[in-house]
């Protein structure tokens, strides 16, 4: 039995290694000062389609991701690791994006692909911590879900059900479902196998056509497309790219204008909490924290 | 119609603490939008259900009472949700931010096109002036969450769709029962007309749950002791003091030796790793071993009389002062000035 699997992956800046200067004086994010990684519990999931395909002879794992031209990067770590392609959902208008709008932009994409059984990624991401456009795109495209998965223990060829052990509340529980389905898969998860060396050497060149356009100097890192005729001899090379047309994405659910929900007011914590404060054991002193720490939603 | 609607969780027939504690919230944010509160209760046997949940101050239970409904999944619970929102056009609707109300929310927001926030610490009504459309909102919900990894607060509104939905974590909300006496209706749905039969698509093989006695991994606020609390009675102190900010009472391994708290509080390298978005240490010098357990917190409060506490070099506030002094006037100060 073979199957097909999409993996949703996503590029996320590291919000686990916050330094002084990762907000602006303005209280926006200063995201060049931030490394952007693949989302940790993405890579928990890579891992479970790659297990499938070491199983299943003939199974095929293709990245899904979307973000600006640099996620190309996404893919790349991807192919690395033992993925067989990926796609980069590349758009001004999908910028701004809740999670609905999110999901919205991922089911197109993986209705053009066309061809799944299994649609597996992280639980969530580190930067928005959700854990929402899993099951919203199982529901955008008819499909059950199993959520907070560990470990995929059995695909059932005959009766086409998969059978998953998933983390919840105070224990554990196995499942069984059927295919085509959609899993999010916990961080408690086996952890990502590292890069393979020789993937690595075949797939280093490979670049998005955004990357390909850029003048390199811009995006160091990137290796130099300096061998053009490689991209013709060599299409494995190429990380397509989609925008909402290629897609035949609906702008009005795109992007902001299909986000629902909508940012009224942020507030810095960095700045306020890394300059430290020395008080006294006073009642002004302790009477006036309290205040604070109420009036930033720090305690409730 | 328009009611604020909250999804009870179930254990077997008990609702969980985290759906009684969004009662109470809703109770009052339907008091605000002068409204009524609804709750769903949906699972199997649930003959008297209803008595769990009216002494919140529900005026409407929703019960879906059929063989597939527990152990929970996630295509019926869903089709409940959808096809009662259809009718009831609720304006708000609370979960808990649990594995189930994070499975469920983010697929019955899909299937209506209403936003979604998760893991809320806090929910307010207020107004919203969209200055660009010349238009202003009363009477939306702020959902008030932490994001970017806990470095930022953002409020969060849906000014166009309903419902306004969103999720609430265990313990970040109190519960409070209004009236042991309060009377709502009753209604028994016909769960066949909610749920196709096709929906029972994911079998639950097998389950594991055991109860926990405390939930200081996942706590949004600890109060750590250590040695310099003296006592098991000093530790009395921190409990009530967690009490109040709904918190939870953790140790350093010398007050844990020391006996003054049990082992299964011990934060450190040996014990627990918290990442609580406030931690107050009490009288804890901060040796490197519980430092390495505490040290992803968010804000960090030290209370000490030695102004040299190792603790204090990674503290946001350092309190100079003795524990016996201080954390009475946190207890009192916070009484006075929380709402």
């Amino acid at each position: 039995m073979s199957l097909k699997i999409i993996v949703l992956a996503k590029q996320v800046p590291d919000t686990r290694n916050v330094g002084k200067d990762a907000m602006k004086e303005d209280g926006t994010i200063n995201r060049a000062a931030l490394p952007a990684i693949f989302n940790p519990e993405d890579l928990n999931a890579l891992e479970q389609a790659l297990r499938l395909k070491d199983t299943y002879p003939g199974t095929t794992v293709t990245l899904l991701t979307m973000g600006p031209g640099r996620a190309a990067e996404i893919i790349r770590e991807g192919l690395y690791r033992g993925a067989d392609g990926g796609y980069l959902l590349t758009d001004r208008a999908f910028a701004g994006a809740d999670t609905l709008a999110t999901s919205y932009a991922l089911a197109t994409a993986i209705k053009k692909i066309g061809d799944y059984d299994i649609i597996i990624g992280g639980r969530q991401a580190i930067d928005g911590d959700t854990a929402q456009v899993g099951p919203q795109v199982a529901e955008k495209l008819g499909l059950t879900q199993i959520t907070y998965a560990e470990e995929i223990l059995n695909v059932d060829e005959q009766s086409r059900r998969i059978t998953v052990k998933r983390h919840i509340d105070g224990g554990v529980e196995t499942v069984e479902g059927p295919l085509p389905i959609v899993i999010t898969v916990n961080g408690s998860a086996a952890p990502c196998r590292p890069r393979n060396a020789k993937l690595v050497m075949k797939y280093k060149r490979a670049l998005g056509a955004q990357e390909k356009n850029a003048a390199p100097a811009c995006h160091p890192g990137v290796p130099e497309p300096s061998y053009p005729e490689l991209y013709e001899t060599r299409p494995y090379l190429n990380i397509p790219e989609w925008s909402v047309a290629d897609v035949n994405g609906d702008l009005a659910q795109c992007g902001l204008s299909g986000s629902p929900t909508k940012v009224k007011a942020i507030q810095n914590i960095v700045f306020q909490a890394k300059e430290s404060k020395t008080l006294t054991g006073s009642d002004q002193d302790v009477e006036d924290l309290i205040v604070e720490l109420l009036a930033n939603h720090t305690i409730g | 119609m328009n009611n604020v609607f909250v999804y009870c969780e179930l254990e077997g027939t008990t609702v969980a603490d985290v759906s009684l504690e969004l009662l109470t919230k809703g109770r009052k944010l339907a008091n605000q939008l002068n409204c009524q509160l609804e709750a769903i209760v949906a699972g199997s046997g649930l003959e008297g259900i209803e008595k769990q949940v009216m002494p919140y101050g529900v005026d409407k239970v929703h019960v879906f009472d059929a063989p597939g409904l527990f152990p929970y999944t996630s295509l019926p619970h869903a089709s409940i949700l959808i096809n009662l929102f259809k009718e009831e056009k609720p304006q708000i609707c609370l979960m808990g931010a649990t594995v189930i109300g994070r499975d469920l929310g983010p697929r019955v927001s899909s299937a209506l096109t209403s936003g979604l926030t998760a893991d809320c610490t806090s929910l307010e009504i207020g107004s919203h002036e969209d200055k660009k459309a010349g238009k202003t909102y009363e009477n939306l919900l702020y959902q008030i969450r932490p994001a970017f990894g806990g470095n930022i607060v953002a409020t969060i509104i849906n000014p166009e769709h309903r419902p306004q939905m969103a999720t609430v974590r265990e313990g970040v909300m109190k519960k409070e029962i209004l009236d042991a006496n309060y009377q709502g209706e009753v209604v028994k749905h016909d769960v066949a007309k909610y749920v196709p039969e096709t929906d029972y698509v994911v079998k639950v093989i097998d389950r594991h749950v055991e109860k926990a006695k405390h939930n200081l991994k996942g706590a949004p606020i600890v109060v750590a002791g250590g040695y310099g609390m003296g006592s098991k009675e000093g530790f009395d102190m921190l409990f009530e003091l967690a009490k109040e900010l709904h918190a939870e009472v953790g140790a350093s391994r010398a007050a844990v030796d020391a006996g003054f708290c049990e082992h299964d509080r011990q934060i450190g390298q040996t014990g627990v790793t918290v990442r609580p978005k406030l931690y107050i240490a009490c009288g804890i010098s901060g040796q490197i071993q519980h430092i390495a357990g505490m040290q992803d917190a968010g804000i960090i409060i030290s209370i000490n009389n030695d102004e040299n506490a190792p603790i204090n070099a990674i503290a946001d506030y350092v309190i100079n002062g003795t524990v016996e002094e201080v954390i009475p006037k946190m207890i009192k100060y916070y009484k006075q000035n929380s709402k």
